[in-house]
């Protein structure tokens, strides 16, 4: 790891509240605020009228390798990730081959450290080859040098009730969190769109939101059923927010737990803003797992992340090759570019509305992950002697997203052409400034 | 009219001179030794079918080569498809090489209207002759030609669709074009055949085909894929066909002017007895000689008028 500097972030206001102050920043911590002296300050950032608030953490990356370096890498991903304000992230495993062992994990995690620019932490797979059927050795991965922590078969659902059961209960001796992609298999075979009135319209199979509630539901209850963590990948519907509402009410178990700690939820924000409406176009930048939803699911979705009931943001940043996407709807790949446009989206739609303030965007994409993920050093407050990861954002720009402009190779992002609020203006990662003004700082 | 891709984009008025050039065309050939108009002479239209179809096909072709435009018939199988090409590149190869008009059957619903976008510029259009489950919009122009003929005027006429609504691009074609038109639209089907949201799309739903019958002007018999029943849409072929089916009794509670429409391929004792589908009553020979004056007034408005003034 290169040595961190020390640098000087002049007047900037935490979580956006109170008054303008100085950050020295040395050793890799935040060593003081308002220092009356700054002997050996290496840079300076001006930071007037910005906020800071801690890197954030997105439980839910594709970094395409190993397997598709033509659409991402651990390198560009990383970029991705820093210019979007990320101090760490978690990489899923449908990589190829998938991160179902060690060899994989290590293989991520290492190259993740080699490119320096944030945390990559790798997601271990929950089935061999994402298969469903044999529990992949997720002990093995939990103590390989890549200290897995968070199983997903993500892109699958993990649909057989008793292989489910298994690692929820399995995982509990790891201090591991099982992510579930809720998807009944059954009920979307074939589907391309979430079953409402737009995909009747345009004839496209639906994916009903009883197939993600349904699940939710089962897996809430095997997981207070074993007494083991179960984070729910990116809940798509309002019936999802209301199951979770009421699993997370339930009483504690014989054991003293409660399901409020061993549930926990992520959003992401293209199901924060974008809505099924857009898929008049047939354009597959659109095609997501799971699907656009409805204003209504929308507005609930905002609603539950502004509750806790819904703990956190997560990109799925998912990239994909022009020719999958380039084509008829039902060829082309779900899932879309998110890590540079989230912190926007988020205020977009949970700011601008009055639903979060600052502190609680903090909350929900930095402190939230963190503690889901078991993270020590990520997800801190702002005080003296804690890691300085810290992102700090102009709340008062406006930006235009232009795909070519992004740092993942591939160019799918839903966003094109938008003007969102809000910007990153630099990205601090232990001390040392990773991003800045738009450029990755390497 | 640049392209057709949907119903939705036909207003009255469009399609109304849509179906008024199909009837002068067709007056024009009646009777005719030799049915060829110089119309299309020099433009070339290339037919690419993705899905097998014997009929569609056959009357775009015919319908071209009757207005002496140059054909061409592209199928997935015998072409560059088969060797991987994506869509894109098929269609913007047959672009270049000088088609002005695209007619393209394909298995996934929007392929047409990416079609379009991708050869924005070309100047070729594109013709939507059947995509998954979306749209067959040159279908529900050939029902409406052959409801004309029969009953007149189609505002304010009760037109049944009965079937396998959920996965028919022939139904959903239907209903925007014949709520176009001012005709009233009932889908009678088994709730597992209805799209979710059908209750927007300003028809009349009913899962009893008897209490609508005695006051249809015309009924039109989805083909019912007995397949459906693996996804458990019915519990059988019998039973779907006892409730369903227009057989003879049924027939009989029609009024005495009211018409019988079959996309075709018909599945005969499933949906459409034997005898009803041969009855006078049935127009589904009617059907299909009118697919091609009505295809011909397509390629005629796209090719012929100029396109992209409307």
């Amino acid at each position: 790891m290169r040595t961190p500097a020390t640098t000087l972030v002049k007047g900037v206001r935490l979580y956006g509240a109170g008054d303008p102050v100085d950050l020295l920043l040395r050793g890799g911590v935040i060593a003081e605020t308002n220092p009356a002296t700054t002997p050996g300050v290496d840079e300076v950032i001006d930071a007037d009228g910005l906020i800071a608030l801690p890197g954030f953490v997105d439980l839910h990356t594709h970094l395409r390798e190993p397997g598709r370096e033509d659409t991402e890498t651990i390198a560009t991903g990383s970029a991705a990730a820093a210019l979007g304000g990320y101090t760490a992230v978690f990489a899923m495993a449908n990589t190829d081959p998938v991160a179902d062992n060690a060899v994989v994990v290590e293989h991520v995690w290492r190259r993740g450290r080699e490119v320096g620019l944030v945390d990559v932490h790798p997601v271990g797979a929950v089935t061999v080859g994402l298969g469903g059927e044999r529990l992949a050795e997720l002990g093995t991965m939990a103590r390989s040098a890549a200290g897995v922590r968070i199983f997903s078969d993500d892109g699958h659902c993990v649909f057989d009730p008793l292989i489910m059961r298994r690692a929820l209960e399995y995982s509990r001796a790891l201090g591991g969190v099982i992510a579930q992609h809720a998807e009944e298999p059954r009920l979307t075979v074939g589907a391309q769109a979430h079953e409402g009135e737009a995909a009747a319209r345009l004839g496209l199979a639906g994916w009903p939101a009883v197939a993600e509630e349904s699940i939710v539901a089962r897996d809430c209850l095997l997981a207070q059923h074993v007494g083991a963590r179960l984070h729910i990948c990116h809940v798509s519907t309002a019936g999802t927010a209301d199951v979770l509402r009421w699993a997370r009410r339930r009483p504690a178990d014989v054991a003293g737990r409660t399901a409020e700690a061993l549930l926990s939820a992520e959003v992401t924000p293209h199901h924060l803003l974008l809505t099924d409406e857009r898929l008049a176009s047939y354009d597959p930048v659109n095609k997501v797992n799971p699907p656009l939803r409805t204003g209504s699911d929308v507005d609930a979705l905002r609603t539950a992340l502004a509750e806790g009931v819904i703990d956190c943001v997560a990109t799925d940043h998912a990239p994909h090759a022009a020719q999958d996407k380039d084509c008829e709807w039902a060829a082309a790949r779900p899932g879309m570019l998110g890590l540079q446009t989230a912190l926007s989206i988020v205020a977009a739609t949970m700011v601008e509305t009055g639903l979060l303030d600052w502190r609680g965007v903090a909350r929900v994409m930095s402190e939230r992950p963190a503690e889901i993920a078991g993270l020590p050093d990520q997800g801190r407050p702002l005080a003296v002697g804690e890691p300085a990861n810290l992102v700090l954002v102009d709340p008062a720009a406006r930006w235009t997203v232009r795909a070519e402009e992004l740092a993942s190779i591939a160019a799918n992002t839903p966003y094109e052409g938008m003007e969102l609020p809000a910007r990153v203006v630099t990205t601090i990662f232990r001390g040392r400034v990773t991003a800045h003004e738009g450029k990755v700082q390497d | 009219m640049k392209h057709l891709l949907s119903t939705l984009d036909l207003d009255a008025a469009t399609a109304t001179g849509l179906l008024d050039t199909a009837a002068e065309l067709k007056a024009t050939l009646l009777g005719r030794e030799v049915r060829k108009l110089p119309t299309l002479r020099g433009r070339t239209v290339v037919t690419m079918f993705y899905e097998s179809s014997t009929r569609t096909r056959v009357s775009f072709e015919v319908a071209g080569k009757w207005m002496s435009a140059d054909v061409i018939n592209v199928s997935a199988g015998g072409s560059s498809v088969g060797k991987g090409e994506s869509l894109r590149d098929t269609a913007l190869t047959l672009s270049a090489a000088g088609a002005d008009c695209v007619i393209l059957r394909h298995p996934a619903s929007g392929a047409p209207q990416r079609l379009a976008e991708w050869l924005e510029g070309t100047g070729t259009g594109v013709v939507n002759a059947g995509d998954g489950m979306h749209e067959h919009p040159t279908q529900a122009l050939l029902d409406a030609a052959t409801l004309r003929e029969r009953l007149g005027e189609l505002a304010g006429r009760r037109i049944g669709i009965v079937g396998d609504v959920l996965h028919s691009r022939v139904a959903r074609s239907n209903v925007h074009l014949l709520r176009t038109l001012g005709a009233d639209v009932v889908l009678v089907a088994p709730p597992t055949l209805l799209p979710a949201g059908v209750e927007h799309w300003g028809v009349t739903v009913s899962h009893e085909l008897d209490a609508e019958l005695p006051t249809s002007d015309a009924v039109m018999m989805l083909r019912v894929q007995a397949e459906r029943m693996h996804g458990a849409f019915f519990p059988s072929a019998r039973e779907y066909s006892i409730a369903y089916g227009l057989n003879e009794a049924r027939l009989r509670l029609l009024p005495e002017h009211a018409v019988v429409l079959h996309p075709g391929p018909m599945l005969r004792g499933m949906e459409i007895a034997p005898a009803v589908a041969d009855s006078s009553r049935a127009a589904i020979t009617q059907q299909v000689s009118n697919g091609v004056h009505v295809r011909m007034a397509v390629l005629y408005h796209l090719l012929a008028t100029g396109g992209g003034d409307e």
